[in-house]
């Protein structure tokens, strides 16, 4: 067991956390989204730790109930783009030529279009909320993934083992999928922690301007805007759900960094 | 000289082929929106036959759709970016209209982003591996992380409201006004450009010195300033790669900065009008989006040719 260092182990503690919230909100927090109008938005007190929201939501249970609006929209982005990066990426650095030119060039030209921008003009244009905002964060992660395969591949390609599975006369997908892809899949997860952290970003991102999730739903972003012109009243109504997208975010980067990180010696000590 | 010339037409070319692409995909958002063109250009407009008379005879709708592109993007050369649905003028002088305090934002937080994350960056790879250098790399990660409209109420609440340092909302008169009532924006703008900044800087000199060149320079009795001067020099050239990340990152940050501190720049034009399915507009400011990206990212190539010599030698790719 090798030792980890204490910022990896926190960001660990809190991605457990966030994902306990994520898994379990229905039963922790029940009625997060129950709303007292009587109430309103009131600082932290007695029963409202965190105080409340304009429409007298507990701010606490709210922050709980965020996690699992957060978490599964930013993980289908993740694992979408790991599936279509791994495929193209293996595709593209195993049979090279034309292929890997045409996945290269499409590539770069998805590369330097900024995501979020992309997902604000057509998600709102088309008006399809969340789910067409996945799909286009989805299209636009997957080249980076695909980069990352296809150089991890193309690394691999000319190693012994690879040409004896040749020799054996062995199909191109058994090679690609039963023979190299075991050995670049810890390169594909550690891109995909990091994308998983900018899907979270982006999609929170998406929900402030009110362009993702629907008015009304438990979601960090949303939160954020609808409690900001109240910062007086409550400021822990944008407080908490600020710190909540910075601290999952950073965790998901610190976890992503120290999984390269992990490879790349790894490979060096090959 | 003759080599580098047609690298950079090469690359020119490109960057024309690319933007010419995306133009298509800006004007295909017209046939993108939900109901028919016919519907979405009238907007709130009530539908009456001379209303529609006028939509047709301004839009060419009975042309066939790559005839109408063609007019609209001869429309686009000559600088007539047409109505906009919501308010009814010319989306040429709205952006105009805006477009400095967007300019200003942005300049404003690239300087402070520039003025924190290379000198951070050059402190973390300077104290390698020490206690400074784990508080700049993480300091790095979380501003990398933080979406700049949680930093930018966060900002808010610390030092306008708690401290009362800086004003809430609203753009200011004069010169030192505007720049103190940006300065909160500008800050929260900065935040992820100076955790990718610290993040090039310092793996980037990191790498330099543990080159030999550094070390036979140290052997020699070389000053320390002087050491790093040479090392700064060859390091910066990794750093101009962050330059096309930055801008990216800026430009969508820009977005939600102006939203956040309701600033009437082109970030909170594009959600206004991107909210009330504006398509003109959105298709003005998605295709000046696109020109500027692709700028940044042809002068980044270039650029970077010009610094080092072997990308164009090599670079067939």
């Amino acid at each position: 067991m090798r030792r980890i260092s204490f910022g990896v182990a926190l960001a660990l503690a809190v991605l457990v956390a966030v994902g306990v919230a994520a898994a379990f909100a229905p039963w922790l927090v029940p009625d997060a989204t129950a709303q007292d109008l009587m109430t309103g938005i009131t600082g932290p007190g007695p029963g409202h730790p965190l105080g409340t929201d304009d429409l007298g939501r507990d701010v606490l249970q709210l922050l709980v109930a965020g996690a699992r609006t957060a978490v599964p929209g930013a993980l289908a982005v993740a694992a979408g783009s790991m599936l279509i990066g791994n495929l193209a990426g293996l595709a593209a650095g195993y049979h090279g030529g034309w292929v890997d030119a045409l996945a290269m060039r499409w590539a770069d030209l998805m590369f330097s279009l900024p995501a979020l921008l992309v997902a604000i003009v057509v998600a709102g244009v088309l008006g399809g909320g969340y789910g067409l905002a996945i799909a286009v964060l989805v299209v636009l992660f997957a080249p980076g993934d695909t980069r990352v395969v296809r150089g991890a591949v193309l690394e691999q390609r000319h190693r012994p083992y690879v040409e004896a599975a040749l020799l054996k006369n062995l199909s191109s997908w058994r090679i690609m999928t039963r023979h190299i892809w075991p050995n670049i899949a810890p390169v594909s997860l550690a891109s995909a922690f990091l994308n998983f952290a900018y899907a979270l970003v982006s999609l929170s991102s998406l929900s402030f301007l009110g362009l993702g999730v629907p008015a009304g739903s438990p979601d960090w972003g949303r939160t954020l805007a609808d409690n900001r012109t109240q910062l007086l009243a409550n400021p822990w109504a944008v407080i908490a759900p600020g710190l909540a997208v910075i601290a999952t975010a950073a965790a998901l980067n610190v976890v992503g960094d120290w999984l390269h990180e992990r490879v790349e010696r790894r490979g060096r000590a090959h | 000289m003759n080599g580098w010339a047609r690298f950079a037409l090469r690359r020119l070319a490109g960057t024309a082929a690319v933007v010419l692409l995306l133009s298509i995909g800006v004007f295909g958002l017209l046939y993108l929106a939900p109901g028919s063109v016919q519907q979405t250009l009238l907007g709130t407009r009530p539908a009456t036959p001379a209303t529609i008379a006028a939509i047709q005879a301004r839009y060419h709708l009975n042309d066939p759709v790559a005839v109408q592109y063609l007019r609209w993007l001869g429309g686009v050369l000559r600088g007539d970016l047409g109505t906009s649905i919501r308010t009814g003028a010319a989306v040429s002088g709205m952006l105009g209209e805006r477009l400095p305090l967007t300019l200003a934002l942005t300049g404003y937080g690239t300087l402070l982003a520039a003025l924190a994350g290379i000198p951070l960056g050059v402190l973390g790879a300077l104290r390698r591996g020490r206690a400074t250098d784990r508080l700049v790399v993480t300091a790095g990660v979380v501003g990398l992380s933080a979406p700049p409209f949680a930093v930018g109420l966060l900002l808010l609440v610390v030092f306008a409201l708690g401290l009362g340092w800086f004003p809430v909302y609203g753009t200011g008169e004069g010169l030192a006004d505007q720049v103190w009532h940006l300065t909160l924006p500008a800050a929260a703008l900065a935040v992820g450009a100076v955790g990718l900044l610290v993040r090039f800087t310092r793996a980037a000199l990191v790498r330099e010195l543990e080159q030999d060149y550094v070390v036979f320079a140290r052997a020699r009795g070389l000053r320390a300033p002087l050491v790093l001067r040479y090392a700064l020099r060859n390091s910066l050239v990794p750093v101009l790669t962050a330059a096309g990340l930055i801008v990216t990152g800026t430009l969508a940050g820009t977005v939600l900065v102006e939203v956040t501190f309701a600033l009437p720049g082109l970030g909170s034009l594009l959600v206004d009008s991107v909210t009330f399915k504006d398509v003109p507009v959105v298709q003005a400011l998605a295709l000046l989006l696109t020109l500027l990206v692709a700028a940044v990212n042809l002068l980044v190539d270039v650029g970077y040719s010009l610094v080092d010599p072997r990308v164009r030698l090599g670079g067939a790719a």
